[in-house]
């Protein structure tokens, strides 16, 4: 089975996100970056589907350079080669824009299974892979929870919600978006690393017509969020002297016990 | 969070009417239900349409829906279309992108409004993506300004807001996320009409199994009046003893975020947020939860919150009453110890 993971590279989780001064994104300099958490847990189900039925994984990631390294460590941790869809100019890409560039620069491989995240951790919107399958014309299945893949079909289990689930047979190929903790992550080994070093990872340029193509929406600003509430920080930085206040606010202001 | 989107629209609404009178086709709702039974968060999007002072048309899809449609008509909305088809009958995205496709060219809207449910999730990029365009997805508010609309949304998993400005043709999707609006801002009107559509469905490729609830939950946690949640930042099972202990001396239940039952740190009977309970007692204390919004959406409603971590950049304090930056592993003793003092226990 051939398979094609789908991988974003994001801001760091524990990063301190600063705004740009132009208010549009945020400072991108000093940041740390890694992958998009549900992303992973598609490259582990990529890799299990893989272990069971034989084939070939394919990781593939679109953005600058540094998107090399979110490529390298799949490769570390067993896929079989990568796809970089490279540029500068790719991180604002609305859904339907990144979806048709992603979907030019994998078409010929003609994948049997096309697996990526359910969103990702920056704009979140959670769409590009369900663009993708509609652009190539295949079925799909988002929030997948479990797998049961067969040479010519797969079963899923998509998470609903308030705690329900439901089963669905697919057929092949179509595209998965997968949910995080579907499976345990395996980590890289020394050898995984090592032999990642001679796997072949492609560059392709998107096209100057598809990166140019007028976008129909676009994010204006971007800006801490509103406060909903009056919060009472306690301690100024000493947590302990904030825990012995926050115990009398709680008997006496809040009156909860 | 809730209250905020509808009062901010409404200033600049009146502000600004004559930007939506032009808006001749209105706001198409798509209404979302189980087995005839509609989703009461759907109703919500009802009450984001009608906060536009537009013409609002909201469609039901199934295979016989006419009850449903009947209910719907209650609603202040200009006409309701039940748009049938057998292949309908059960959700799946191949027949609902189809059918709703139909719908949206017939109505020609301006806007079609939604409510960010994993099945809207499912589906509606899909159904985007045939009108060449994405959704504006999972927006928390929307407001006229200097003559058009921009949708605000949280990115990077809450931390910041973006507001989203459409620039294209319409219509303009776009879908809110749950609690954005309350089902009871949602205007009765005089019984709209309703309308319906047999549509037509092409292949539905996947076969769906019928839902079901994975064990019988053991725990009930909409019940309870203190919830103690820990995070991530909990950072081992060896650690849920600490928030066992203050959850025994305020007498409330144990809860955790997500990535606490996928490391099956606890039961994912325990998980508050989108995919699992959703709660609102008396108190809330999240203790190294940072707050994405799937955890947000869970609790938010809750009475008095209480927020313990390190980041002091973490959405949780955005809702949050009292909040300590800070060391859990400190606090956290410090707060039972003191606590049972007061109680005298």
């Amino acid at each position: 089975m051939k398979i094609i993971v789908m991988m974003k590279q994001v801001a760091n989780k524990d990063a301190i996100l600063r705004i740009n001064k132009d208010a549009t994104w945020i400072e991108e300099g000093d940041l740390s970056f890694e992958v998009s958490e549900s992303d992973g847990y598609a490259l582990e189900e990529a890799l299990r589907v893989r272990e069971k039925l034989g084939g070939e994984v394919i990781v593939c990631s679109m953005g600058p350079q540094r998107v090399k390294s979110v490529i390298k460590d799949a490769l570390a941790r067993g896929a079989d080669r990568a796809i970089h869809v490279a540029g500068d100019n790719l991180t604002h890409l609305t859904p339907y824009a990144a979806a048709s560039i992603l979907v030019d620069a994998i078409r010929d491989e003609k994948p049997d299974l096309i697996m990526t995240g359910l969103q990702s951790d920056d704009y979140g919107y959670g769409q590009t892979g369900v663009i993708m399958a509609e652009l190539l014309g295949l079925p799909h299945a988002t929030i997948v929870i479990e797998l049961d893949a067969a040479a010519d079909k797969l079963r899923v289990k998509r998470e609903l919600e308030s705690g329900w689930y439901q089963w669905y047979e697919m057929p092949l190929p179509s595209l998965l978006t997968i949910q995080s903790g579907i499976s345990q992550i395996r980590y890289a080994t020394l050898k995984g690393i090592m032999a990642a070093k001679k796997k072949e990872i492609k560059e392709v340029t998107p096209s100057a017509e598809l990166v140019g193509r007028p976008s129909h929406q676009r994010v204006e600003k971007i800006y801490l969020p509103q406060k909903m509430k009056q919060t009472q920080m306690l301690g100024n930085g000493d947590a302990k002297a904030g825990a012995a206040e926050l115990a009398q606010k709680l008997h006496v202001e809040a009156r909860v016990f | 969070m809730r209250r905020l989107g509808p009062q901010n629209w409404r200033k600049s609404y009146t502000l600004k009417r004559e930007c939506f009178n032009q808006m001749s086709n209105g706001i198409l709702v798509f209404i979302e239900h189980k087995g005839g039974v509609a989703n009461r968060t759907s109703v919500e999007a009802i009450a984001a349409a009608q906060a536009f002072g537009s013409e609002v048309t909201a469609v039901v899809l199934g295979a016989d829906v006419a009850g449903l449609a009947q209910e719907i008509a209650a609603y202040d909305v200009a006409k309701v279309i039940a748009a049938t088809n057998p292949k309908l009958a059960e959700y799946t995205p191949d027949a609902y992108a189809d059918g709703m496709e139909q719908i949206v060219k017939q109505v020609d809207p301006s806007f079609v409004f939604l409510t960010h449910t994993y099945q809207v999730r499912d589906f509606a990029p899909k159904l985007a993506a045939r009108f060449g365009k994405s959704l504006i997805s999972d927006c928390i508010r929307a407001k006229a300004d200097g003559g058009k609309i921009s949708f605000t949304r949280r990115i990077f998993l809450g931390k910041l807001d973006a507001d989203v400005v459409s620039d294209g043709e319409s219509p303009v999707f776009a879908s809110f996320q749950t609690g954005a609006y309350r089902p009871d801002q949602a205007a009765k009107g005089g019984g709209a009409t309703v309308e319906n559509v047999a549509v037509e469905i092409g292949d539905v490729r996947m076969k769906p199994e019928a839902p079901f609830q994975e064990a019988k939950q053991a725990v009930d946690l909409t019940k309870a009046e203190v919830i103690v949640a820990v995070g991530r930042g909990i950072k081992s099972k060896d650690n849920l003893v600490l928030a066992e202990r203050l959850a025994e001396v305020l007498g409330g239940d144990l809860a955790a975020s997500r990535p606490i039952c996928d490391a099956e740190w606890l039961p994912i009977d325990r998980q508050i947020g989108s995919s699992g309970q959703t709660v609102a007692p008396k108190l809330y204390v999240a203790l190294g939860i940072s707050g994405a919004i799937q955890h947000l959406v869970g609790m938010k409603n809750s009475g008095t919150i209480v927020a313990i971590n390190k980041d002091p950049e973490a959405p949780i304090f955005d809702i949050a009453d009292y909040g300590i930056v800070g060391d859990l592993f400190e606090a956290v003793p410090v707060l039972t110890e003191e606590i049972k003092k007061i109680k005298g226990i």
